[in-house]
C-alpha cells in the first residue's frame, strides 16, 4: 500500500523535465499518476525518482489546428470526456474519455499518462490507432518527432518513447461528417475492456476499425477494413474481426471468446457507426 | 414525562448514523497510542513450500525495525495453537494451525515472519527485505485430486481428506429408487472472498506492569476473541479486553480469530509497546478467510405431477490449508436444511472436509445456508426442465403449508413457523410473473438476440444461533446465549449493554428501539454499549442472523426483570398493592386511580438516592438477563430474478429483482430492508461476478479488486421488496433474523433465471459465476459448435 | 523529506511529508483527519475519496506532493454551520449507508458529480458511483439518497 522510498522532482517546462530524465536513469514522468502509482504501491515499480510534470503550464489544452485537433498530453481524461471542441470535431475521443476508469480516475488521469502507458487494454490508445492520431514527441536538445499513433505502440506496455523524451501532444483529425463508435465490453463499469471496438464510417474514405485488448497492442481490424472496402457486408466483413490478433487468455476472458467477442462488437460498431 | 409513542415496528432513523456521516467514526485504523509500533507480516509467495533457510539480518537493520521474528523467535510465547472450536466428529482431523509456520508455507500467503517497525512504511519496507530460501513443492487446489493423497499438506495428518460428517438421514430413501422422476445434478460453488470494505487491523495496548492487554480488532467477535486468544497467547481472559469500535462490515469475515491479532499480542508483550497491524487488500485476499469452495452433488425425487419428495445431497468441501475458527461446521450448519421450505418425504445430507493449498474458508455470509439453497433450487429447476412444467408450478405443488406452532422436519429439528405459499404467491404477484412470461415468449417468438429469464428461489435458513445444548451435542466448544444489562440512570437515560457485536446492522438503533416501548422514553434517551468485553463481559457476538433473536430477546426479559424491580417501587411509593397497579407505557397507575402513577424515570432516580426504598430492595434499577434460545429461529421467504441475456456476448443484465421475505416480526422496517438489499446485492454479485481463482501452482490469480469483481451500483439493479409476518415460536419478540437471508435467495433466483433465459437454446446447466463467457460457451455447445 | 502545503477544510496545513507519502496517509496521519477511509490499495473501492481544487478524486492515488499548494475538501469538511450537507442528511434519512467505511467516499464522490449534474436520473447516478464499491447496502438506499439529496439541493425537494 505505500510504495518504496523515491525522490520527488518537480519539472517546471518539458525541457527540465526531459534533462531530469536523462540524469536519472530509472526515474519515471509521473503525471495522472493513476497507472504508476498502483503498480509502485503494489511494489511492482519501484523508480528511484519521479518527475512530476502536472506543473507544467502548456501541455493541458485542447485546441484547433487545421484539419486537427491538437490535445496536450497533460489534458485529464475528464476534460477530454467534456470537451466542446472534440464533441464537436472529434467525438470518439471524448466519449472514449468518458468510458475510462471511474469519475476520479478520470479527474486526475490524463490523455498522455494513459497513452503513454500503452496499455493494450486501455482504451484510448486504440481510438487513436482508428483515427490515425499522430503523437508529438519531445526529447533532448529541443527535439522534436512526430509519430503515427499506430506505429507509437510497438508492445505490452511498450510505446515508441526514449527514456529521456516526453510525449507532448495528441494530434486528431477532425471527424465531421464521420458516423463513429466505439464499444467497450467490460464486467464492471469501472473496468479495463474485455474486448473494445473502435469504429469510423463514411464521409468518402473508407471504414477505420481497430480494436482494445486484441493483442499486445491497440490494432487496426485490416481484415474487416478490406473486406468492407470491397464491398462486403457488415455481418460478413465483421467475420473477419480476429484475424491478426492475438487476444490475452487471462482471469476475465479467454483469447476463443474475446474472437467470439470482437466479431460481435465490430458488426455492432460498425452498424453504429454507420448509422452515426 | 414519559413517551408514549411506539417504535417497534416503525422505520426509526439510525441513530449510529452522525459518527459515521461526519468522518468521525471510530475504526480500529483511526486508533492511535502513544509510542505506538507498527506489525507487517512475510507472507509466502509459494502456495505449497518447504521453508529451508530464513535470513532476517538485513531486515533486522532496516532503519526503525525493532525486531524481525520467525516462528522459532517466538515459540516460548504461545499457550497452543489459533483457535479452532468445531471439531464437528469425534475422528476429525485437525491441522496444527500456529500463527506462524515452521517448516512449510501451506497455502499462498502463509505467514512465515513479522516485523516491528517504527512506522507503516519501515514496517512494509521490511519485510521484502527478508530472504526465504524455498523448496517450491507441488500443490494442490482441486477438491477431487487433492482427495487422492498424492501431494499431502499436513504430514502428520497422513492424508487430505480431513472429515466426514453425515447427518444420518431422515424419512424414506427408497423414495430414491422408487420415485417417478429422480434427476441427478452436479453443482459447483467456486470459492469467494467476503470483501468486507474495512480490510481487517488490530491494535494491541499493554499495561506491562499489570500483565494487562487491551485489543482493538475490527472483529464481529470480541467476547469468543477474547477466551481464545487468551488460550493461544497466554494471557488470562480476565487480563484480556478485546474492544471491538467501529467495525466496517463483517461478512462473517469477521467472525474468526487471526493469526496477525495473537502475533500483536505476544509481540506487545515482548516489546512493552502498542503494536498496531493494518491489512492491505492485497493481504486480505490472501490472509483473511474465503467462502463457499463446495462441489455437489444432488439427486432430488419427485413424482410425475412435479411435487418434489426428496432430496439427498452429498458434497465436498474446501477447508483451505487450516481451519480458522470454525472452517469444517460450516458445511454442517448447511446441513440441516438441505429440504428447503418443501414438504418432503426424504432427506439426506453428508459432506467430506479437504484441505488444499489455498486460504482456508470459513463463514460467508449465510455460511453452509446459501450453499444448500442453491443446490436445492438449481434441482427444483432441473425437475421443472425434465417435466417440461413453469418451474413456479413445481414450488406450488411443493411448498409446505403454513403453519404456525413448532413442527418436526423431516431433517429432524423443530422449525418455529411458517408460512411458505404466501411468501411465494405475494412473490409472484409482486413480479407480475404471468406478463413475465407472456414478454418472454414474445422475444422467443421473435429470435430476439436480447433474452429475457425469470428466476425463481424459494429458500428457508436456520438462523438464530443457537441452543447451547444443540451446540454442545454437535461439538462447538461454546454455547449459543446473549445478554444484555439495563441500566435506568436517575436522569431518566437509558444504558442497554449488549452482547451482539454490531458492524452495519443498526443494533443500536433496533434495541433503543425495543427499549423505548417498554420504558416509555424516546430512542435519543438510551446509549446502547457494545462490543467491548470491560463495558459488557456478558455476550456471544454477531453472526448467523442471532442479534435480534438471541440477543434482543436478552434485552426483553431485562426489560421484564427491570419492570417487576420497578414495580416494587412503585408499589411502595404509590402505597398500593403490586397487585393494584398497571404498566403501561413505562408507567405504573393505580387502577382505578390514573392520576397516580410513577414512571420508570422517577422510579430510577428514587431507586438511586435509595432514600425510600422498601425492606430488602436493592438500590438503583438495574438488570441482566441472559437468554439460551429453545430453538433456531426458521426464517424464510421467495424471491424473483429477471435477466437479460444478449445470446450474442453472454452478457447478463438483472433487470429486476423481488425479494419476498419472512423474518417474523420486523423492528425497524428500513433496517431490514437494507439488510435484504445489501443481502441481494452480494448473491448477485456471487451468482454473476465473484470468483476466486487460483492458478495451478496455487497463485491466486484475482488477488485484487481489479480482477476480483466486486460489482458498483453501476451493476446493480434497484430492488423490489415485501414481507409476511409469521412470528416465531422460539422467542417472545416473535423475531426470526434478516441479515443473511438475501445472500441465501439471490444467487440460485439469478442463475436459474440465466438459464430460463436461454433454455430454449437447449441450455440446461451452467456453473456460479456465470460470467458473459461462460453463458457465450454454454450457447455453443448446445449448438453442438466448437467452444 | 518534502515540504507541502495544502489547504485542507479550508484551514493551510503544512508539514514536510517523504514523497511517497500518499495523500490519504498525510489527510489521517499528519493531519489526523481520519474520516477518509482506505479500503484497497488498487483504486478501486473509492473509500478514500476526497475533492483536490473541488473534485473527487481517489487520496490513495495521489502523492501529497502533487496537492501541495491546491485545495483539499475531506468528510469533516463537508458540514457548515453546524448543518450537515445535503448528502449527509439525505444517507441518514434514507438509510443509506449501513457500516459507514465507504460512507465518507460515497459522499464526496456524490457531491462532486451532482456539482455538474445536479439533476441526475437514477442510472446516472449509478453510473457516477462507478468508482465507489459498498458492501452492505447494495446500493439502494445509496442511490436513492443521492437523489434525495439533489432534489433538496436543486431545490425541487424543498
Amino acid at each position: 500500500m505505500i510504495p518504496a522510498p523515491f525522490d520527488y522532482a518537480r519539472a517546471e517546462s518539458v525541457d527540465e523535465a526531459i534533462r531530469l530524465l536523462s540524469e536519472h536513469e530509472d526515474a519515471k514522468i509521473l503525471a495522472g499518476g493513476h497507472s504508476l502509482l498502483p503498480l509502485m504501491k503494489l511494489r511492482l515499480a519501484r523508480p528511484s525518482m519521479l518527475v512530476d510534470v502536472t506543473r507544467i503550464g502548456d501541455l493541458g489544452s485542447i485546441r484547433e489546428d487545421g484539419d486537427r485537433v491538437a490535445i496536450g498530453a497533460l489534458t485529464r481524461h475528464h476534460d477530454v470526456a467534456n470537451s466542446d471542441a472534440l464533441h464537436e470535431l472529434c467525438p470518439i475521443v471524448s466519449y472514449a474519455a468518458s468510458l475510462i476508469g471511474d469519475p476520479q480516475v478520470r479527474h486526475v488521469g490524463t490523455i498522455g499518462g494513459s497513452v503513454a502507458h500503452a496499455d493494450p487494454a486501455s482504451d484510448m490508445p486504440s481510438v487513436l490507432v482508428a483515427l490515425d492520431a499522430e503523437l508529438v514527441v519531445r526529447g533532448p536538445n529541443g527535439a522534436s518527432r512526430t509519430v503515427r499513433a499506430r506505429d507509437f505502440f510497438t508492445g505490452l506496455f511498450e510505446p515508441d518513447l526514449e527514456h529521456n523524451e516526453v510525449l507532448a501532444e495528441i494530434r486528431v483529425p477532425k471527424t465531421a461528417g464521420r458516423g463513429w463508435s466505439y464499444l467497450k465490453f467490460h464486467r464492471r463499469a469501472q473496468d479495463w475492456a474485455l474486448v473494445g471496438v473502435a469504429a469510423l464510417a463514411g464521409n468518402g474514405s473508407g471504414a477505420a476499425v481497430a480494436l482494445t485488448n486484441m493483442a499486445d497492442r491497440p490494432i487496426r481490424a485490416s481484415g474487416v477494413e478490406e473486406a468492407l472496402a470491397g464491398g462486403a457486408d457488415v455481418a460478413t466483413a465483421a467475420e473477419r474481426a480476429p484475424e491478426g490478433t492475438s487476444p490475452p487468455s487471462d482471469a476475465f476472458a479467454s483469447a476463443d471468446y474475446r474472437r467470439e467477442l470482437s466479431k460481435v462488437l465490430v458488426r455492432r460498431a460498425v452498424e453504429e457507426a454507420q448509422a452515426r | 414525562m414519559a413517551v408514549t409513542e411506539k417504535y417497534v415496528g416503525q422505520p426509526v432513523l439510525r441513530k449510529e448514523d452522525p459518527e459515521l456521516l461526519t468522518g468521525q467514526a471510530r475504526y480500529t485504523d483511526n486508533l492511535v497510542a502513544p509510542g505506538m509500533v507498527w506489525m507487517s507480516v512475510v507472507r509466502s509467495p509459494y502456495a505449497h513450500a518447504r521453508i529451508k533457510r530464513i535470513d532476517t539480518s538485513s531486515a533486522g537493520a532496516m532503519p526503525g525495525v525493532l525486531g524481525v521474528y520467525t516462528a522459532a523467535d517466538l515459540e516460548g510465547e504461545w499457550g497452543g495453537p489459533l483457535p479452532f472450536v468445531w471439531p464437528i466428529t469425534e475422528d476429525i482431523k485437525v491441522p496444527v494451525h500456529w500463527p506462524l509456520t515452521k517448516d512449510k508455507a501451506r497455502f499462498q500467503g502463509d505467514g512465515v515472519a513479522v516485523i516491528v517497525a517504527e512506522t507503516r512504511g519501515q514496517a512494509a519496507d521490511a519485510a521484502e527485505a527478508v530472504e526465504v530460501e524455498w523448496e517450491p513443492l507441488d500443490a494442490v487446489l482441486e477438491l477431487e485430486e487433492a482427495a487422492h493423497d498424492d501431494v499431502v499438506i499436513h504430514e502428520d495428518l497422513g492424508t487430505n481428506v480431513v472429515v466426514h460428517w453425515s447427518h444420518g438421514g431422515g424419512g424414506d430413501q427408497s423414495i430414491f429408487d422408487t420415485a417417478d422422476v429422480v434427476v441427478k445434478e452436479r453443482y459447483l460453488g467456486p470459492r469467494v472472498i467476503p470483501n468486507a470494505i474495512e480490510p481487517r487491523a488490530c491494535l494491541v495496548q499493554p499495561v506491562p506492569a499489570m500483565g494487562e492487554f487491551t485489543l482493538f480488532s475490527t472483529t464481529q467477535i470480541p467476547h469468543i476473541a477474547r477466551v481464545t486468544l487468551g488460550g493461544t497467547c497466554n494471557i488470562a481472559e480476565s487480563k484480556l479486553r478485546v474492544v471491538a469500535p467501529d467495525v466496517g462490515g463483517g461478512f462473517g469475515s469477521k467472525l474468526n480469530v487471526y493469526a496477525e491479532e495473537a502475533l500483536a499480542l505476544v509481540l506487545a508483550r515482548r516489546l512493552q509497546r502498542p503494536v498496531k497491524w493494518v491489512e492491505t487488500r492485497s493481504e486480505n485476499f490472501l490472509a483473511t478467510i474465503h467462502g463457499r469452495g463446495v462441489i455437489h452433488d444432488v439427486e432430488v425425487a419427485a413424482t410425475s405431477e412435479g411435487k418434489i419428495l426428496g432430496f439427498r445431497v452429498k458434497e465436498l468441501a474446501d477447508m483451505g490449508a487450516y481451519y480458522q475458527l470454525l472452517t469444517p461446521g460450516i458445511p454442517e450448519l448447511g446441513g440441516w436444511v438441505y429440504m428447503g421450505p418443501y414438504d418432503v418425504q426424504a432427506y439426506w445430507y453428508e459432506f467430506t472436509g479437504i484441505v488444499t493449498n489455498a486460504t482456508p474458508t470459513d463463514a460467508y455470509r449465510g455460511a453452509g445456508r446459501p450453499e444448500a439453497t442453491y443446490v436445492l433450487e438449481r434441482a427444483v429447476d432441473a425437475v421443472a426442465r425434465k417435466l417440461g412444467m413453469d418451474p413456479a408450478e413445481v414450488r406450488r405443488i411443493s411448498l409446505a403449508p403454513k403453519f404456525t406452532e413448532a413442527k418436526t422436519s423431516v431433517m429432524g429439528l423443530n422449525i418455529d413457523s411458517g408460512n411458505y405459499p404466501e411468501t411465494f404467491e405475494k412473490a409472484l404477484a409482486l413480479a407480475g410473473y404471468d406478463a413475465l412470461r407472456a414478454e418472454q415468449r414474445e422475444r422467443r417468438d421473435r429470435g430476439d438476440v436480447r433474452q429475457l429469464g425469470i428466476g425463481l428461489s424459494s429458500y428457508i435458513e436456520m438462523c438464530g444461533l443457537a441452543p447451547s445444548n444443540i451446540l454442545g451435542a454437535l461439538r462447538y466448544a461454546a454455547g449459543g446465549w446473549d445478554a444484555c444489562t439495563v441500566q435506568c440512570l436517575p436522569d431518566g437515560k437509558v444504558v442497554l449493554k449488549i452482547g451482539t457485536s454490531p458492524h452495519g446492522q443498526g443494533h443500536v438503533t433496533t434495541w433503543a428501539q425495543i427499549a423505548a416501548d417498554t420504558l416509555g422514553v424516546s430512542p435519543d434517551d438510551i446509549e446502547v454499549f457494545h462490543g467491548d468485553t470491560s463495558v459488557a463481559p456478558l455476550g456471544m457476538d454477531t453472526y448467523g442472523s442471532r442479534s435480534v433473536s438471541v440477543g434482543a430477546t436478552a434485552l426483553h426479559f431485562a426489560l421484564e426483570k427491570i419492570k417487576e424491580k420497578a414495580r416494587v417501587l412503585a408499589a411502595h411509593e404509590l402505597e398500593a398493592s403490586e397487585e393494584d397497579l398497571e404498566f403501561e407505557g413505562g408507567t405504573f397507575r393505580v387502577k382505578g386511580a390514573p392520576e397516580s402513577a410513577r414512571t420508570i424515570t422517577d422510579l430510577a432516580a428514587s431507586a438511586w438516592h435509595a432514600h425510600d426504598i422498601p425492606a430488602g430492595f436493592e438500590p438503583n434499577l438495574e438488570a441482566t438477563a441472559v437468554w439460551d434460545p429453545p430453538n433456531f429461529t426458521w426464517p424464510a421467504g421467495t424471491h424473483i430474478c429477471v435477466v437479460e441475456v444478449d445470446t450474442e456476448t453472454g452478457d447478463t443484465d438483472v433487470l429486476r429483482y423481488v425479494a419476498v421475505d419472512d423474518c417474523g416480526t420486523v423492528i425497524n422496517p428500513m433496517i431490514v430492508d437494507g439488510q435484504v438489499h445489501g443481502g441481494v446485492a452480494q448473491g448477485i454479485a456471487e451468482a454473476l461476478y465473484e470468483e476466486a481463482l487460483y492458478d495451478e501452482h496455487g497463485n491466486l490469480m484475482t488477488s485484487s479488486l481489479t480482477q476480483y469483481l466486486v460489482p458498483a451500483a453501476s451493476e446493480m439493479p434497484s430492488f423490489e421488496l415485501d414481507r409476511t409476518v409469521t412470528p416465531s415460536t422460539t422467542n417472545p419478540l416473535g423475531v426470526k433474523g434478516i441479515g443473511e437471508a438475501g445472500t441465501i435467495a439471490s444467487p440460485p433466483a439469478v442463475v436459474n433465471a440465466v438459464l430460463d433465459a436461454i433454455g430454449h437454446l437447449g441450455v440446461s446447466s451452467i456453473d456460479k459465476p456465470v460470467t458473459p463467457e461462460r453463458v457465450w460457451r454454454a450457447i455453443q455447445e448446445a449448438k453442438g459448435g466448437a467452444a | 523529506m518534502t515540504h507541502v502545503s495544502v489547504t485542507v477544510n479550508g484551514v493551510p496545513r503544512e508539514a514536510d511529508v517523504e514523497p511517497r507519502t500518499l495523500l490519504v496517509y498525510f489527510l489521517r496521519e499528519n493531519l489526523g483527519l481520519t474520516g477518509t477511509n482506505v479500503g484497497c490499495d488498487t483504486s478501486s473501492c473509492g473509500a478514500c475519496t476526497v475533492h483536490l481544487d473541488g473534485e473527487s478524486v481517489k487520496s490513495c492515488t495521489i502523492l501529497a506532493v502533487q496537492a501541495d499548494g491546491r485545495e483539499v475538501t475531506t468528510i469533516e469538511g463537508m458540514a457548515s454551520d453546524g448543518r450537515l450537507h445535503p448528502l449527509q442528511e439525505a444517507f441518514h434519512r434514507n438509510h443509506g449507508l449501513q457500516c459507514g467505511y465507504c460512507t465518507p467516499g460515497m459522499i464526496m464522490a456524490a457531491s462532486s458529480y451532482l456539482e455538474e449534474h445536479p439533476t441526475p436520473t437514477e442510472a446516472q447516478v449509478r453510473e457516477s458511483l462507478e468508482g465507489n464499491l459498498c458492501r452492505c447496502t447494495g446500493y439502494h438506499n445509496i442511490v436513492k439518497s443521492v437523489l434525495d439529496a439533489a432534489s433538496q439541493m436543486s431545490g425541487a425537494g424543498a
